[in-house]
């Protein structure tokens, strides 16, 4: 670790997380929903299902599918995001879908589909992360059963100092020194890992490091979905 | 599952009384809500909330060249994306008709009634304009998502600060605001009537609207109209039609002032 | 853990319910070493040491036996396909109405769109099998349909159905409340079904209270017609 107190464009410390937020039911036509929030970043999720698979062609007899949609909204970031899927939406969609799928039992639901919406509504940074944590409350909200939650967080380099939790003008405007490093990463309540990914170059003790840090933030990072989807019970909006 | 079909004859048999299920008047909105600044990122923004439906409008503005025929304007660009998460019914895939539909009425309805100055976001003619884009998402569909969507597009448009000019580079500068997007002070509100039986009523709720026969939307002003549609294929008397104009007036006048009253 | 502090506990997936050898695992739930963890969100309920998740949640669950309400969706030579509201639809048989039909005029006996109590008698690879043949069950002509979620219908009915006697007495209408959470209200007139409908949305809303025939009890007395 450095030892000299590294600033953080927001004031955080290196190894901080920025405030949250989650919700659930906040989609009431859905099956499950959830929102979460980590400083300006807002994701909210919905899950519909199991249902059946249409099309007919589309159905897999042996297991059920698991269909994440990620939908970055168009005024969610400073330059305009044109409408509709593009490369970056569909690759997170599929990430969203690895990182959830090892807890669910798929093979209780042939030929059905669980549908995960996820909608990105004000972006800074983390959004996958944000849409895994939100999706994965949904899914729990939606009574599927799942082995555990899923829980998702960004570590990094900024410069040569680790953080926690990076935002937006860390991920794209920061070219301070070595530059920066994302690591987001999504594991289960039993240390797990479902997803990983990296941006960036670092060493691999720090990234050791690094993703040991983000483990560690998980764990508080449950506590406020369980603490969410508890909260929903007992006549709370 | 689409409302059964008995719950339609009863919907039917009370609204022949005058009476709908929630205790609502013909002519009566749920209760409206209005959110502003619900993403930081776009110029301006709002959720609305009508009852349970839902829908989220974030404004986004960039610099661009003047349509041929209009050297010395700004443009519009307004898009809708109904989305699978807000209902159970719409299905993955392209945006489908209601999407695009809606982005063109409510489109229409900004326009026509003048409510921006095109002309002030002029910033060099024939060369230099403001894009003024309104992008519509729904989050949940309990009925009404046209009108919600109306309600959300104008409060955004009206709490909305336009991002600062750069000379040098001659495109938006977003860590810059320059005021207000210049709008007249009388707004428009799209107001969709709909026909069950012989009675026409204002903001279905998702039942309510499963059995509407057709559909009138009315772009409307103080005292003006601005645009119109006739949605859906059953038909409606030109008495019909004169009873809607008379009607409209008092709408407008109850949804504008929650309007006024939440949009600062 | 003691059985009090265990049950009604709101619990989420993988959290652990309970430590001790002599825990069974039960309905959502699993075994790891001497935990018992859940599988799924919803409430604790602990019996003889069998621990279990009751869901709060969720997309029906068919089971045999259960009255259902659905829709009818399709016609096909020797039967109708129903929406149940679960991941799979339902097929109602010729042979499973109690009368004899000609294959000729299947639409004598529903239609597309009509809705119909029916029960499930059998699930299977092919899938969900429902029958008529039983007194109560048939398509439905008049009322209407109100859907809440399939697993607040426990609730809704109440124990040896006293919350359900409690609504149909209070609002004089007939109530067939189906396991998938559709619920048929027919009464004498709008305002009685509507009132039936907000008593039935009240319990779904407030599902989570102890003693909530006597809170319905009080609501009645607020809530007058």
């Amino acid at each position: 670790m450095t030892t000299k107190e590294f600033k953080r464009n927001d004031g955080r410390k290196p190894m901080e997380l920025r405030p949250i937020k989650a919700k659930v039911g906040v989609v009431p036509n859905a099956d499950g929903s959830a929102m979460y929030q980590s400083g300006d970043t807002i994701a909210i999720a919905a899950v519909y299902g199991p249902k059946q698979m249409h099309p007919q062609h589309s159905q897999n007899p042996e297991k059920g599918t698991l269909r994440c949609t990620y939908i970055m909204n168009s005024f969610s970031v400073s330059e305009r995001a044109k409408m509709g899927p593009n490369r970056r939406s569909q690759e997170i969609s599929k990430i969203t879908e690895w990182a959830l799928e090892p807890v669910l039992m798929l093979k209780d639901y042939p030929s059905q589909v669980i549908d995960v919406h996820v909608n990105i509504i004000q972006a800074d940074g983390g959004t996958r992360c944000a849409g895994i944590n939100a999706a994965s409350m949904a899914l729990a909200h939606a009574g599927i059963p799942m082995k555990s939650l899923v829980t998702s967080v960004s570590c990094g380099k900024l410069d040569k100092t680790l953080v926690l939790d990076i935002n937006g003008y860390e991920d794209s405007k920061f070219d301070e020194g070595e530059g920066s490093t994302d690591i987001p990463i999504s594991v289960t309540k039993d240390g797990s890992l479902t997803h990983m990914q990296l941006d960036g170059k670092i060493s691999v003790d720090q990234l050791k490091e690094a993703v040991q840090a983000a483990r560690e933030a998980c764990k508080e990072i449950y506590d406020v979905q369980k603490e969410a989807l508890k909260k929903s019970v007992g006549g709370e909006k | 599952m689409e409302t059964p079909r008995i719950n339609g004859e009863r919907i039917r048999r009370y609204l022949s009384e005058g009476k709908r299920f929630d205790g609502r008047k013909m002519d009566e909105f749920r209760n409206i809500q209005i959110e502003l600044g619900i993403s930081k990122k776009a110029e301006g923004s709002a959720r609305v909330r009508i009852g349970k439906t839902e829908v989220i409008v974030g404004i986004k503005m960039d610099v661009g060249e003047p349509y041929p025929d209009s050297q010395d304007k700004g443009n519009l660009v307004t898009s809708a994306e109904l989305l699978p998460l807000s209902s159970p019914r719409i299905e993955l895939g392209k945006p489908g008709f209601d999407s695009i539909e809606m982005g063109r009425i409510i489109d229409r309805c900004i326009r026509e009634s003048k409510f921006i100055n095109f002309e002030k976001l002029c910033i060099k003619e024939g060369e230099k304009v403001w894009n003024v884009f309104v992008d519509i998402y729904s989050i949940n569909d309990d009925g009404n998502l046209l009108d919600a969507a109306g309600i959300a597009a104008i409060a955004a448009l009206k709490s909305a600060k336009m991002p600062g000019y750069n000379e040098a580079t001659g495109k938006a500068d977003y860590e810059k605001h320059a005021g207000k997007i210049p709008l007249s002070d009388d707004f428009p509100i799209s107001i969709t009537f709909h026909k069950i039986g012989d009675n026409f009523i204002v903001d279905p709720t998702r039942e309510e609207e499963d059995f509407s026969e057709t559909r009138v939307t009315i772009g409307s002003l103080k005292g003006t109209i601005a645009s119109m549609q006739k949605g859906e294929t059953e038909v409606i008397t030109f008495e019909d039609l004169s009873k809607l104009l008379e009607l409209v007036g008092k709408v407008y006048k109850d949804v504008a002032k929650e309007v006024e009253k939440q949009v600062k | 853990m003691t059985n009090e502090s265990a049950s009604r506990k709101v619990i989420v997936p993988g959290e652990v319910i309970v430590k001790g050898k002599e825990y069974l695992p039960g309905e959502g739930t699993e075994k790891k070493g001497e935990e018992i963890v859940a599988m799924r969100f919803g409430l604790v309920e602990e019996v003889d040491r069998i621990v279990k998740v009751i869901p709060l949640s969720g997309v029906y669950q068919p089971r045999r036996g259960n009255v259902v309400i659905g829709k009818v969706e399709m016609v096909t030579f020797n039967g109708w396909v129903l929406n149940i509201g679960a991941a799979d639809t339902g097929f109602l048989s010729l042979m499973e109405v109690p009368r004899f039909v000609n294959k000729d005029a299947m639409d004598e006996v529903m239609s597309i769109g009509d809705m119909v109590v029916a029960k499930i008698w059998a699930i299977n690879q092919r899938g969900i099998d429902l029958s008529l043949k039983q007194k109560g069950l048939g398509v439905i002509d008049e009322g209407m349909i109100m859907k809440i979620n399939s697993n607040k219908v426990p609730r809704v009915i109440g124990k040896e159905g006293s919350m359900i006697k409690l609504i149909k007495d209070e609002t004089g209408c007939n109530i067939t409340v189906g396991q998938n959470g559709l619920i048929w209200v027919q009464g004498k007139n709008v305002e009685d079904e509507l009132f039936a409908k907000r008593a039935i949305l009240f319990v779904e809303e407030k599902s989570y209270l102890h003693g909530l025939t006597d809170e319905l009890t009080k609501w009645f007395k607020e809530n007058k017609k």
